[in-house]
């Protein structure tokens, strides 16, 4: 692939990216809740946009050939929906449970998408999801193009709309669930609202990456499901900083980056013996950067832009 | 005959935050075998002060010492050995524990003969010893509290801090609880109280403090604050005094 | 048959058990749901496969797949288990503790160090799954039922442990300790007790209980990287079922998910294993919201 070609390609996945770790900054920097499950609801969105946008498959369900503007659209509301089934009973409770039951369910999705062959296809994926513009761009590096171009602007409405919810009366609120427990517990039942719907829009973000990502593919596979999607979004998150949606843009890059050019120069510094082990590597690696930055810079290279009260950054 | 300086606080400023102090300057005396109070409205500081004796709150200066002993700085768990003990006012036993099993671990860092040292307890509290092998979560309030007075006392301490010991107890239980204090100081043993009740707690006090917005406003003897206007005034809004 | 159901359940909940109590003991102390407990089970069963292979064999006695150099092996696999524990609290955890992290910090913290364990293994030892020995183990008959001597073995060694654990909380300094801090941290400094002594000793314990585990499933099944974090989700399902508070809770917890999965394994599906622990979870919750023996909040 010429260099061109690779840089479409990284800039879309990173864009991808980038997409998760802003639902993840809406959940987890902005309101202050936990979710472990970030591939599950990348997954939901995924499958939702290949059974939408998909060919027959004559062994599985779906394949309706619609457009994967509404395989997105459709990505969306599905995550959105397994948001609420699971935060509704969880959210109530301590974060422990939003955790746990989140980590839960990624994993039960990741089953049921390995083994329900009859649906999914098992491990041998839902094929051939179509690009938006294909037709349009006449090449193939023209239709990555396109898809690039579109991703951008959906990242640019995105952080628009966060940036001015984050600004907004509601968003001030929600800092001040996230600082302040007891003000919370005296809120009651709106702070509850208010973590439900953070959880679920941040959810619905994780869908549509999923099903970007699987129309960009033109695939999608259990294989795509792993808990190592979690860990990235996290590591981005936290390299890019926490509750600060430009942060999370830039950690995405910064660590898509650091991941996809590990692979070549780790494979190319490395004794022969090692080199079956670079993937392992590169975790062990990715894994000491998010503990060396919860250690020693919790804040992130981008802090949250918000005055705080000493109280509050005392607490946290 | 003056009794030694047992507990001494000067210029003590604490607080949860370094630049937000509960307390701004507080001292205090108390002397061997006394027993004395700390009054004051809520807020004053009055927990804040023995946490910080304590080592449970941060302290920014001042100084605190147990016989002549600083005592600032001190790791919580080392009060045991230096013979100061302490009951918090709330989530002060073991809800999951048996009695026994609170008393022993009072017990438990000192030097002590343990089997001898609870039986002398239940001697002194001898109800507690009918309810030994339940979970001290079953207790009512006021068996909890002598529980909790019981556990401090196991490791022979010779200074005891109570924060609030009649809190949420009737009038009834709260006389018992004081007069516990008065055959506690029987024992040989420096009480510091921090009280809400002036008068109960007075009425048992050698000398007593109040403390008002984290600093000393008044002090004397217990007779001279019972009898002091101010002092009614600070507790009821009227220059009532306290003993009517 | 029901009997072989319950008997599979009971072998499967002895992994989730030995597992869970290490995890009930950090999340009671250290107040944080670990998610690296699973991958401390496979670092204790990776270690001693080690040990194994320096000795050169596991050895064989009674018909069991195994002898004393693997009990040795356990035994020095459950210390240097504890030695990585304290190690990653030293460098991390207690370095989070000072700074007043969020418990969500500590929660990340854990994943990561999940992570790293589970692949520093593929580094050293690879993907593929080993054996602590090759001979075959034929089942045992009881009218019908079939169980093999490693599977009774694994199965008495943690019964053992678990009235092990009884009579040290309950009898012991240390365990008495644990439980108050469990309970109420400020209350036990104030009697005298040093918590940071505690916290080493729960890192020491998990972990030592979290390598037995590994290696039991290691003799029972096979070892490989993601064994633990397979029993990663159940483990949390136990713990939530029985209570968050408290450790007898997690051990009946694991024995229900055992059984759970001793069922489902008959009837349904194997490859569900992990999903039928997060429903029994909700089943569970939703007739008790604390737990069977948790304390109402």
């Amino acid at each position: 692939m010429d260099l061109l070609s690779y840089f479409v390609f990284f800039s879309v996945t990173a864009s991808i990216f980038g997409i998760a770790t802003l639902g993840l900054n809406l959940q987890w920097g902005f309101t202050g809740i936990m979710n472990v499950g970030i591939v599950g609801f990348f997954g939901v969105g995924a499958y939702t946009s290949a059974y939408l946008t998909g060919p027959n498959y004559p062994e599985a369900f779906g394949g309706f050939g619609l457009h994967p503007l509404i395989g997105y659209l459709g990505a969306m509301l599905t995550s959105g929906l397994v948001a609420a089934v699971v935060g509704i009973p969880t959210i109530r409770l301590k974060h422990d449970f939003l955790a746990i039951g989140t980590f839960g369910i990624a994993i039960c999705i990741q089953l049921v998408a390995m083994n329900w062959k009859s649906a999914t296809r098992g491990f041998d994926g839902l094929h051939s999801l179509p690009k938006p513009f294909t037709a349009l761009a006449g090449t193939p590096f023209l239709a990555n193009l396109y898809y690039l171009i579109m991703v951008l602007v959906f990242i640019a409405l995105i952080t628009f709309a966060l940036e001015r919810m984050v600004r907004s009366p509601w968003g001030r609120m929600l800092r001040a669930i996230r600082e302040d427990e007891d003000a919370a517990a005296a809120l009651g039942k709106n702070a509850f609202a208010f973590r439900l719907q953070t959880f679920v829009f941040g959810s619905m973000l994780m869908g549509l990456a999923g099903a970007l990502y699987a129309n960009f593919m033109g695939f999608i596979s259990p294989q795509d499901l792993l808990p190592i999607f979690t860990f990235q979004v996290f590591v981005m998150l936290v390299v890019g900083g926490s509750g600060n949606n430009y942060g999370a843009l830039l950690g995405a890059v910064i660590i898509w980056a650091l991941w996809t050019v590990t692979e070549s120069v780790l494979g190319a510094i490395l004794p022969t013996e090692l080199r079956q082990q670079v993937s392992a590597i590169r975790v062990v690696m990715v894994g000491a950067i998010l503990v060396g930055m919860l250690l020693y810079r919790p804040q992130g290279l981008l802090p949250e832009r918000r005055n705080s009260s000493p109280e509050a950054r005392i607490r946290n | 005959m003056t009794a030694a300086l047992h507990l001494e606080v000067t210029d003590l400023v604490a607080g949860y935050a370094p630049d937000v102090p509960i307390l701004r300057g507080m001292s205090l005396s108390v002397h061997t075998g006394e027993i004395v109070t700390v009054l004051g409205p809520n807020g004053a500081g009055k927990s804040t002060l023995i946490k910080a004796i304590a080592g449970l709150v941060p302290t920014s200066s001042g100084a605190i010492r147990v016989r002549g002993n600083n005592i600032m700085g001190l790791a919580t768990h080392r009060l045991v050995t230096a013979g100061v003990a302490y009951v918090p006012q709330v989530d002060n036993i073991f809800t999951r524990l048996s009695v026994q099993e609170n008393l022993e671990i009072g017990g438990m860092a000192a030097p002590i003969e343990l089997r001898q040292r609870i039986a002398e307890i239940y001697a002194l509290f001898p109800d507690l010893a009918r309810l030994r092998q339940l979970a001290a979560g079953k207790l009512s309030g006021g068996q909890r509290q002598m529980v909790a007075v019981a556990r401090a006392l196991m490791a022979r301490p010779h200074l005891i801090m109570l924060d609030e010991p009649s809190a949420g107890l009737s009038p009834k239980l709260t006389e018992m609880v004081f007069q516990k204090l008065l055959d506690v100081r029987a024992l040989g043993v420096t009480v510091l109280v921090v009280e809400q009740n002036a008068k109960a707690a007075l009425a048992i006090s050698d000398r007593g403090y109040v403390l008002a917005e984290g600093q000393q406003r008044f002090t004397g003897t217990a007779s001279d604050l019972l009898c002091s206007p101010e002092v009614g005034e600070l507790y009821l809004g009227t220059r009532t005094k306290l003993a009517s | 048959m029901m009997v072989q159901m319950l008997v599979d359940g009971v072998v499967a909940a002895s992994f989730i058990t030995l597992g869970v109590v290490g995890l009930s003991m950090v999340y009671n102390i250290l107040n944080f749901p670990t998610f690296a407990q699973g991958d401390h089970i496979a670092t204790g069963g990776y270690i001693a496969l080690g040990l194994v292979a320096l000795i050169g064999t596991a050895g064989s006695i009674a018909g069991l797949s195994f002898g004393w150099p693997l009990i040795l092996a356990l035994v020095c696999a459950a210390v240097l288990n504890g030695v990585v524990a304290l190690a990653l609290d030293r460098a991390i955890f207690s370095r989070l503790r000072r700074q007043n992290a969020s418990r969500i910090s500590l929660i990340m913290a854990s994943f990561g160090v999940a992570l790293m364990l589970r692949h520093l293994i593929i580094v050293f030892a690879g993907h593929e799954p080993h054996y602590f020995s090759f001979a075959i183990q034929p089942a045992l008959d009881f009218g019908g039922v079939r169980i093999t001597r490693n599977e009774l073995v694994a199965v008495a060694v943690t019964t053992a442990l678990v009235i092990g654990l009884h009579l040290f909380l309950s009898r012991t300094w240390l365990g008495k300790s644990m439980r108050a801090v469990s309970e109420n941290p400020s209350l036990a400094k104030v009697n005298g007790i040093d918590v940071n002594r505690v916290i080493l000793w729960t890192w020491v314990i998990s972990a030592g209980l979290a390598a037995v585990a590994g290696v039991l499933l290691g003799v029972v099944v096979q070892i490989h990287p993601f064994m633990g974090f397979e029993l990663l989700l159940p483990m949390f399902a136990a713990l939530i079922v029985g209570g968050m508070t408290s450790i007898y809770g997690a051990v009946l917890g694991a024995l229900l998910i055992g059984l759970a999965e001793g069922i489902t394994v008959q009837y349904f599906v194997p490859e569900y294993r992990q999903a039928v622990s997060f429903i029994v979870v909700i089943l569970v919750l939703m007739v008790r919201p604390n737990g069977i023996l948790g304390e109402k909040a």
